[in-house]
């Protein structure tokens, strides 16, 4: 039981991560690569915002995304938007170049042993539920990770700032040509899934070490749920994240020898029957 | 000589023209497409475009909204010379495309694709107005847009951009391939937007269809504007338009 929700609380950050992934994926068809710095962006902004401004975690959880996705504005304003008309080949080439960078700055300045970040007081302690005790921050992740996810597939799915997106997907120039500001929509784009990256870094930096290598582990997981849930798809994003964190806790309870190797496996069996994910849309 | 005569002749009207494109000329990547265009569309006009498959039609269209890659010449919409404005500027002066492949969003329901294009002036048709003319759209209102049939997805390509206020529309093909009972509907929808005030572009193959909505014809070849037949001249003039159309 204890196993399962440790994997419920890994998928709620494989949900959020690659849910950010796959909106950014959708209408820039840009495989985020750095995606996991900008996770462990979020957690080290959360800790600078605490050690050297003593603002504490409940703004932080605001800030630190902010922040971090207006590194992300900056990031396609003055890089990523020279090279929608290349290969998409040079995207994700330049995204893990900035990967390297950020996590080598950070390694630079900050060492690898990792920093503590203090759980909130409202949240330290737990609930003994008779089979388990359950952590309360460990509760609330799960509960953020619902709220965003939610949120973020509403906001696509169902309002009409969703609908330009989903349009703006699939035929950016009539889009434009319905006189909406097609690169401007693109850039709040990135920004956003960029900011969901620091959300979850925010989310993470009390329960894992706030360390520069923090997103590189993550990261590769993360790719693996994407691909399964089919790139691009918001709702195989969230899906699948709960879905393989808790296929993992299992595995950890059943066979612990596998668990590190059981979503790749998946990876692979998803790739074989159905090459384009099991939500992704054939085009 | 007699080139340049005729030319003038509907080049003189400029002045008070709503669209006036001179000497327009456009580029798809390397490919020269548009060889110096000239025709003008006064205000509250439904005029076509005719020509054979690769005469310039459409680019011409893409060309007037900023589609095109690189384009040349002048496109004038009331004051403003539009030549090197992004669509979405364009768009804003009040023009709209009906695209010829629809354009209908599959990942988006009949109602959110109609709602789509933004509101850039007053004055366009209400929703409810847009459904008395296409009822077929109120019952699908909540499928998937491309589940629409064929006519059905022309109805929403047309019934979308008449709710923007843009006055001066450009239909590409909007009868291609649909049963004559749809075009049918489609003419009647054109007579009636022409009566509410709209300005009309019409790219089209079908001669009888453009006869009975347009005022007037320019006829299209190798990316220029080579003749204007008013539209009570048509059937006198219809041998010289099947030798330009090769039909």
């Amino acid at each position: 039981m204890g196993q399962l929700l440790l994997g419920l609380i890994n998928g709620s950050f494989y949900a959020v991560l690659s849910l950010g992934l796959a909106v950014i994926f959708g209408l820039l068809n840009i495989i985020n690569f750095s995606h996991g710095a900008q996770y462990m962006m979020g957690a080290f902004v959360a800790w600078m915002l605490l050690n050297y401004l003593g603002i504490g975690y409940w703004p932080a959880l605001i800030l630190a995304p902010l922040i971090v996705g207006a590194t992300g504005i900056a990031l396609e304003k003055l890089a990523l938007s020279r090279l929608y008309k290349l290969d998409h080949l040079y995207g994700l080439l330049l995204t893990f170049g900035i990967a390297l960078i950020i996590q080598g700055l950070f390694r630079n300045y900050y060492g690898i042993s990792g920093l503590p970040y203090q759980i909130p007081d409202l949240l330290s302690g737990g609930q003994n539920l008779g089979f388990m005790f359950l952590p309360n921050y460990r509760a609330w992740i799960v509960v953020a990770s619902v709220i965003v996810c939610f949120g973020t597939w509403f906001m696509i799915e169902k309002t009409r700032l969703g609908a330009y997106l989903r349009a703006a997907t699939e035929n950016p120039a009539l889009v434009g040509a319905f006189g909406i500001n097609v690169p401007r929509m693109i850039t709040l784009t990135y920004g956003f899934g960029v900011a969901l990256a620091g959300l979850a870094g925010v989310l993470a930096a009390p329960i894992y070490a706030v360390n520069p290598n923090m997103g590189a582990d993550l990261i590769i997981v993360v790719f693996a749920v994407v691909v399964i849930g089919g790139m691009g798809s918001i709702m195989g994003a969230i899906v699948t994240g709960y879905g393989l964190g808790l296929i993992e806790g299992l595995t950890r309870v059943f066979y612990p020898e596998g668990s590190a190797v059981v979503i790749f496996v998946i990876m692979a069996i998803v790739l074989l029957i159905k090459p384009e994910g099991l939500f992704g849309r054939t085009a | 000589m007699s080139e340049t005569a005729t030319q003038s002749a509907w080049a003189a009207q400029s002045d008070d023209a709503l669209l006036a494109v001179r000497g327009l000329h456009g580029w798809y990547g390397e490919s020269h497409v548009l060889h110096g265009v000239d025709f003008d569309v006064n205000e509250g006009e439904v005029v076509t475009l005719l020509g054979r498959n690769g005469a310039g039609k459409t680019s011409t269209l893409s060309a007037i909204m900023g589609l095109l890659g690189k384009r040349t010449g002048s496109v004038r919409f009331r004051d403003t010379e539009m030549i090197a404005l992004q669509p979405r500027h364009i768009a804003r002066l009040g023009i709209a495309l009906c695209p010829e492949e629809r354009g209908i969003f599959a990942s988006l329901n009949v109602e959110e694709n109609l709602m789509l294009p933004p509101q850039i002036a007053e004055g366009g048709l209400t929703v409810e107005r847009i459904y008395q003319l296409f009822p077929n759209l109120l019952e699908r209102r909540r499928s998937q847009g491309t589940k629409l049939s064929g006519g059905e997805q022309q109805m929403l390509a047309i019934g979308r951009i008449l709710r923007t206020g843009a006055k001066l529309l450009l239909l590409d093909e909007p009868t291609e391939g649909l049963a004559p009972v749809i075009v049918h509907q489609i003419g009647t929808t054109i007579r009636e937007l022409k009566k509410e005030g709209f300005t009309i572009v019409l790219v089209e193959q079908n001669l009888r269809f453009a006869a009975s909505v347009a005022d007037r014809h320019y006829v299209v070849e190798q990316g220029r504007v080579i003749d204007m037949i008013p539209n009570a001249e048509f059937d006198a003039s219809i041998g010289k338009l099947h030798g330009y159309l090769g039909v």
